[in-house]
């Protein structure tokens, strides 16, 4: 760990769906990132980047989200962001739905401070080993947010690599589940044919878990998996490496 | 929703369920991904590749009035008729006079999309004229009398056993399964075609500004059998395939191979620059080039999304395609499907009709990230979408969206939706999965989790006045 990457005043952000539905990653989030040394805080008047919004084409009223996002993250020293699809929506987006208006300069900026959570521990913490332990053969699922809008593939890999008991298996190819946002309730047939594409390729592995850095994608797949009954399960990043 | 949104929804719901359809396009797009990959480390560097052809296609979209220009110069300095058509109706105009001109009867096509833009076939056909598809895919689905599948390749959709029932039905031959026999049988055919044709119609995969020529990729020879017996030729393009200069064939050729069909170059590549020359033996007696806009210039003037011309129509987008690989190509009812048909439709076609397309997506980036042109696709989805709001907004929407902003920006209004729909919870079961259940569309095939009982935000409420306390004490 680099000298210069202790003890810094860490923003995280917890998108709608982590709080409501999966607050555990974000638990295990603040205990890891609190376990290297960092001052944890989390804004309460916080709830969402607005992507639902700007994806369906309405971005006024995702700049009306974002705009008040971004004046709570103004003086931030970083912002680590618990999902590849929100880290996507706040490091991508904001600076082109921002771009020309007055906050403009301020989406940019933030931008610069914005990681999602792997991302974060490799590239800005040089961390690779939490050591925590989890004894299950797992499959990793790119979101594909985090995969080509934030370019993080290798980062939870590494981290992978690094937990006891833990082997990490490759599904054939990297290819969407298919949550999509709000795609996978307006084309709910595309949406289900893509997610059964992509538990069958995470089925052949032989894995007993899908680990992802996006609870969203998860939240689709496991979905799936338990309307077929399969004894495959879906878990967090942050999840296995906060155990031990 | 218009019709054709109508449509699509129906298609892609009976699509994305057939299973025999999934596996079949699952097998053939695994086979193509291998070869691709391996043709991609043919080069140097491909992402150098793809910049340089980025920006070769940069330039010859940005400066099209200058290369078109000098492209009609060059084309016409050999004797060839150069024509513009600002419309389908009008491209379909010009030919039907060239083949009434002419006193044709049949006209032999090889492969051109842009033909398919324009329903040229219907029209020809229409006026009493006899159009045989010589490309192999093409010749099928003309036979079934269904539009080509997929830009590449047009007859994806079919096994081999397909294809032996089609031509045992419509060329009584003998049922084989043999794919060899089975393009003897239509070989025998086309030659005959050919040689009776008073007309060759083909489309273009590149026009040179520098040389006036036009360049024709193929594996099948038969564009070239469509270029070289009939008399006349002619020639159907989209303004926006210029490139500047001969040489940069030397990298849009294997290029193109590369992400189409998964090979280091197809098995023949012509070029064409007018008609036979004095003292040459061969080659059409008369050359008509036709130059369709139809609302290209309209995507021009759209600085945001005129990368889109950029398109080679290689089809890789549609091969990584998770939509396109689930719902196939038929479902989009467009001449270009996949992530660019999605895109280009809504402007070749009109925003509202075909909106739908842009949404019909997790937008994933695939495309995007195959693109050998580094068109931005899945943003221009988001673009269409946006576009599509600003002029016609649906009002729930709307009011649902206003609505979300306010509630997430108000801490008291969250934690109170959040109690609310804890309580209401537990009496969804007796809705869920039911035509009343709100969540519908995600519980038919899906589970949803719960609201937790403490949430994120509660339980860091709870730990900060537990550190107040603390504190105090």
């Amino acid at each position: 760990m680099s000298i210069a990457s202790v003890g810094m005043k860490v923003t995280l952000f917890i998108p709608c769906f982590v709080d409501l539905m999966y607050p555990k990653v974000g638990i295990s989030m603040v205990q890891i990132l609190e376990k290297l040394g960092h001052t944890v805080e989390c804004p309460e008047e916080i709830a969402c980047c607005g992507q639902p919004a700007y994806n369906s084409g309405y971005w006024d009223e995702a700049r009306a989200v974002g705009g008040r996002v971004l004046e709570r993250l103004k003086e931030s020293e970083v912002v680590v962001i618990a999902s590849g699809s929100c880290g996507a929506m706040l490091k991508v987006f904001y600076p082109e739905l921002f771009n020309g208006t007055a906050q403009a300069e301020t989406a940019r900026a933030v931008s610069k401070r914005c990681y999602e959570f792997s991302d974060f521990l490799v590239t800005k913490l040089g961390v690779t080993h939490l050591g925590a332990r989890f004894s299950a053969k797992v499959t990793f699922h790119d979101g594909c947010h985090g995969l080509r809008e934030l370019h993080t593939y290798d980062q939870p890999r590494r981290l992978l690599q690094h937990v006891r008991g833990l082997e990490l298996v490759e599904m054939n190819e990297n290819v969407c589940c298919g949550f999509g946002g709000t795609f996978a309730a307006k084309f709910p047939m595309i949406s289900t044919a893509m997610g059964e594409v992509k538990c069958a390729s995470a089925q052949e592995t032989g894995a007993d878990y899908i680990v992802s850095n996006d609870s969203s994608c998860l939240m689709h797949i496991q979905g799936l998996l338990d309307r077929q009954g399969a004894k495959m399960k879906t878990i967090h990043l942050a999840e296995i490496l906060a155990s031990s | 929703m218009s019709a054709a949104a109508q449509e699509f929804k129906t298609q892609a719901r009976l699509l994305s369920a057939d299973l025999r359809h999934r596996q079949l396009i699952q097998t053939a797009l695994s086979k193509y991904e291998v070869v691709r990959d391996q043709n991609k480390e043919a080069f140097q560097n491909w992402e150098a590749a793809r910049q340089a052809a980025a920006e070769i296609k940069w330039e010859a979209i940005n400066h099209l009035d200058q290369h078109l220009a000098d492209f009609v110069r060059n084309l016409e300095a050999r004797g060839t008729k150069v024509h513009w058509a600002s419309t389908g109706a009008q491209a379909r105009d010009i030919i039907l006079g060239i083949v009434h001109e002419k006193n044709a009867r049949s006209i032999v096509k090889s492969k051109a999309m842009t033909s398919e833009e324009i329903h040229l076939n219907e029209a020809l056909e229409h006026a009493r004229f006899e159009v045989v598809e010589s490309d192999l895919g093409e010749f099928i689905v003309q036979l079934r009398k269904e539009a080509p599948y997929h830009i590449v390749f047009p007859a994806m959709h079919l096994t081999r056993g397909d294809i032996s029932d089609l031509f045992a039905r419509e060329l009584h031959s003998a049922p084989t399964q043999n794919p060899e026999d089975l393009t003897m049988i239509a070989r025998h055919v086309l030659r005959q075609k050919y040689l009776a044709a008073d007309i060759g119609l083909t489309g273009a995969n590149f026009a040179i500004a520098e040389t006036g020529m036009i360049s024709i990729t193929e594996n099948e020879g038969n564009a070239r059998l469509t270029a070289a017996l009939p008399k006349v030729m002619v020639t159907l393009l989209g303004i926006e395939k210029v490139l500047p200069s001969l040489e940069d064939l030397a990298l849009f050729l294997p290029m193109l191979s590369t992400m189409g069909t998964g090979q280091p170059l197809t098995c023949y590549n012509s070029l064409y620059g007018g008609p036979r020359q004095p003292g040459e033996p061969d080659g059409p007696e008369e050359y008509h080039v036709v130059l369709l806009d139809n609302r290209r210039t309209e995507l021009l003037a759209d600085a945001e999304q005129r990368d889109a011309l950029h398109c080679i129509r290689c089809g890789a987008c549609l091969n990584v395609c998770p939509i396109f690989r689930n719902v196939g190509g038929h479902t989009y009812g467009t001449t270009y499907s996949g992530p660019i048909g999605s895109v280009i439709t809504p402007h070749l076609r009109g925003l509202q009709d075909w909106r739908h397309l842009s949404y019909a997506s997790s937008l994933c980036g695939a495309c995007t990230e195959t693109c050998p042109v580094k068109i931005n696709l899945h943003h221009h989805l988001l673009h269409n979408r946006r576009n599509a709001c600003i002029q016609r907004p649906s009002r729930v929407e709307k009011v649902a969206f206003k609505l979300f902003a306010f509630i997430v920006d108000r801490p008291a209004l969250y934690n109170l939706a959040k109690r609310a729909g804890r309580l209401l919870q537990r009496f969804y079961p007796v809705l869920k999965g039911t035509r009343l259940d709100p969540a519908y569309a995600w519980t038919k095939t899906r589970d949803l989790p719960p609201i937790a009982q403490q949430t994120f935000k509660e339980y860091w409420r709870t730990r900060r006045s537990d550190r107040q306390v603390t504190k105090c004490i």
